[in-house]
């Protein structure tokens, strides 16, 4: 399915879809047990986990709390290492500056490893009406180049896929034998990426770090494909969000530590590639020209709220989709948008506006899992209540920092109700009469209730009001 | 200044945001971070973590270091080893495998990648480093990208050979970047390395060798005072 903007619009109905589908809720729940237990396993002690919390959490709000004095000290350490730095405000912007890099060089492949920010902005098939060609490097992600689908989690892309479609996708377009041998398949993979590496002109990779003190970028990685294609190819570039800032070299410690064990339950990941500038004089390998991109797609519209800005906190690691049981059971695809889950509800409003993701905010129960087991704690659940409040505000109504789309399913008749329950449940004699109507006449609660009753029994008031009740308990 | 830029530092400064203090890493790490009862504990914990992820330990001495290399190269029949260019360590396997192991031929990192690109994706078994430093806690090596020492060896041939002096094992990862004053003068590139190359992408299983090195070996260089029966090795 080729990317749209408003992908996300059809969530309801991509929801739907996917609770249908048995097999890939069944793979979805092993999967996100065995990633649930594996954290639980690796952040065993209570006191260390919450301790690193707080460091992680000082760490990202104080990078945040100094953001542009930050973006500026990471610049000019780039600079002095020989790195071109670029900010691009929105998607077609960074494209079009990797693009102008690509053909600075008359590069006709590019290498990629895994960049989340690269499937926000849609590089690839911006690179494809331009005649460039960009291969994904990640396995996970290769798979799902080759079936033209997109990630569904951010840290494991193809989660959703068995060994037997992967055999099929690589028999189908890599000419191997059909086989349920996985190692075989990864070798199947490896060997075809591998003269990948060899002839791209451009290889491109996320940051899951960038550090102003050093101006140097980490990349956080179990396959090596990340360091083949930042190392391999004679050009690095590198996209990254505005707000993967962090203040020094030190920062990186414990924020890795948590990020690996939040994510996939490993104490460490195979590698973390610190790279700070090209190819030095003298040496013999790693790239001889490199690029920043600095990418803000709406990031400063989050950030100039205190509230929002908690949004940019968010280190990827994707722990908030793994507890949550509503991605549990739809799935990523459903979400239409780069990032899924709890953190996607709050950061897709930002990058593409309320007006396309006003559904995904309300994708929650609110039950608080996704806040529990945040590495940086960010308050999603109050969040999400924000944006719900933001959606559902008049397009109107003036507000300090108000976010593009506000209001986008704002309801006239919705406004109305909850104004009249409101006004009933805040006065003593309103509140009485109406729950005394609703025991009294309760025989008429109608039998389908909207979506509710799609799934549960339909809700009836009690025989008696609680103040009854107390009322006659007091007697006794 | 690009337009961009001023845009979107403008806005981020019109946010006014309100300063939040740097916590305190190194208290952090001075409360919490790792320990041992000894530096034999701590160098078990090491080995011990490194093996959970198919790394193969081999405890050597200074003086029976290079004999070992030589049997590992045999017994994995490796054609050809690529090794750093005019490191003391490089020097002493050149000689060691011209007498003991005419059948490896040694390929010295002497040219710029560009010029040998096919030779090291197609040609090359086995990369050898030298390691900067070992850290316990999570079982890993650190790597330090020199002129002498490209990135190419540890990443491209399928068997990582790395040459680990244990007297520079350090408790966390915090500790090793004190220790080396990191901040003061990175390299272009430092490379953690906790084992071969894998991947669980397909179907969550785990599988090595996923894009770089298949197997990880560790010449692990003990000090004399330390017995290596002690670690769980041969005699």
């Amino acid at each position: 399915m080729k990317p749209t903007e408003a992908a996300s619009r059809y969530f309801k109905i991509e929801a739907v879809k996917a609770l249908d589908d048995n097999h890939l809720r069944h793979s979805l729940r092993g999967a996100m047990d065995g990633l649930m237990s594996k954290r639980r396993a690796t952040l065993a002690n209570e006191e260390e986990l919450q301790r690193l919390r707080t460091v992680c959490e000082g760490i990202r709000q104080h990078a945040l709390s100094r953001l542009p004095e930050l973006l500026e000290q990471l610049e000019d350490k780039l600079t002095e290492l020989g790195v071109h730095v670029h900010y691009a405000e929105d998607k077609q912007e960074a494209c079009t500056i990797i693009h102008q890099i690509a053909q600075a060089h008359e590069a006709k492949l590019m290498v990629k490893g895994k960049s989340m920010v690269s499937e926000e902005i849609h590089l690839n098939e911006f690179l494809a009406e331009q005649g460039v060609e960009a291969v994904e490097s990640d396995m996970g992600e290769y798979i799902l180049q080759l079936a033209h689908e997109k990630p569904t989690h951010i840290v494991m892309p193809a989660i959703h896929k068995t060994k037997d479609q992967v055999s099929e996708l690589f028999h189908e377009h890599l000419g191997s034998p059909l086989t349920d041998d996985v190692d075989e398949l990864i070798r199947v993979g490896r060997s075809a990426l591998r003269d990948v590496y060899r002839q791209a002109d451009l290889g491109l990779s996320g940051v899951n770090f960038a550090v102003a003190e050093t101006g140097t970028l980490c990349l956080v990685e179990n396959e090596g494909n990340g360091r083949l294609s930042t190392t391999v190819p004679p050009v690095h570039i590198a996209i990254t969000g505005i707000e993967k800032v962090v203040a020094q070299l030190s920062d990186v410690v414990p924020l890795y530590s948590l990020l690996t064990r939040s994510a996939i339950g490993q104490n460490i990941t195979t590698y973390f590639n610190m790279i700070t500038g090209p190819r030095r004089h003298q040496e013999l390998d790693g790239p001889q020209e490199m690029h920043l991109v600095l990418l803000d797609n709406g990031r400063t519209q989050a950030y100039a709220d205190e509230q929002m800005r908690q949004t940019l906190q968010c280190i990827r690691c994707g722990a908030c989709m793994n507890h949550c049981p509503v991605y549990t059971r739809v799935g990523g695809a459903a979400y239409g948008t780069t990032y899924p889950g709890p953190i996607g509800e709050i950061i897709s409003p930002h990058l593409m506006g309320l007006d396309d993701t006003h559904d995904l905010p309300t994708a929650s129960s609110l039950c608080g899992a996704c806040a529990e087991v945040c590495p940086v704690r960010i308050p999603i659940p109050d969040l999400l209540i924000r944006l719900r409040t933001e959606a559902q505000r008049s397009p109107n109504e003036v507000v300090p920092h108000p976010i593009r789309g506000q209001g986008a399913a704002h309801s006239v008749s919705e406004q109305m109700a909850w104004r009249l329950f409101a006004g009933v449940s805040s006065h003593a004699f309103g509140y009485r009469l109406a729950t005394q109507m609703a025991t009294r006449l309760r025989a008429l609660t109608p039998k389908r209730q909207l979506g509710w009753t799609q799934n549960h029994v339909p809700l009836r008031p009690a025989a008696k009001t609680l103040h009854q009740m107390v009322k006659e308990k007091n007697n006794t | 200044m690009s337009q961009a830029k001023e845009r979107i530092l403008t806005k981020l400064r019109q946010a006014q945001a309100h300063s939040v203090a740097h916590p305190d890493v190194g208290a952090y790490y001075q409360d919490m971070g790792a320990q041992w009862g000894s530096d034999l504990e701590r160098l078990r914990h090491w080995a011990d973590t490194m093996r959970a992820v198919n790394t193969q330990i081999v405890w050597v001495t200074e003086a029976n270091w290079l004999a070992q290399l030589t049997q590992i190269l045999a017994d994995h029949e490796i054609k050809t080893l690529a090794v750093p260019n005019q490191t003391m360590a490089s020097q002493k396997i050149q000689a060691a495998l011209a007498v003991d192991a005419p059948k490896t031929q040694c390929v010295v990192a002497n040219q710029a990648l560009e010029a040998c690109k096919t030779e090291w994706f197609n040609d090359v078994d086995a990369g050898f480093t030298e390691v900067r430093c070992g850290i316990a806690h999570t079982g890993t090596l650190l790597l330090w990208t020199s002129a002498q020492e490209p990135r190419a060896l540890s990443l491209i041939p399928p068997l990582h050979i790395a040459l680990f002096d244990t007297q520079t094992l350090y408790n966390d990862f915090y500790s090793a970047m004190q220790a080396l004053a990191m901040p003061a003068g990175m390299p272009s590139n430092v490379v953690l390395v906790s084992g071969p190359s894998k991947t669980a992408d397909i179907q969550l299983t785990l599988a090595y060798g996923a894009h770089g090195p298949k197997d990880l070996i560790v010449l692990a260089l003990l000090p004399d005072d330390i017995d290596p029966t002690l670690l769980g090795a041969q005699p």
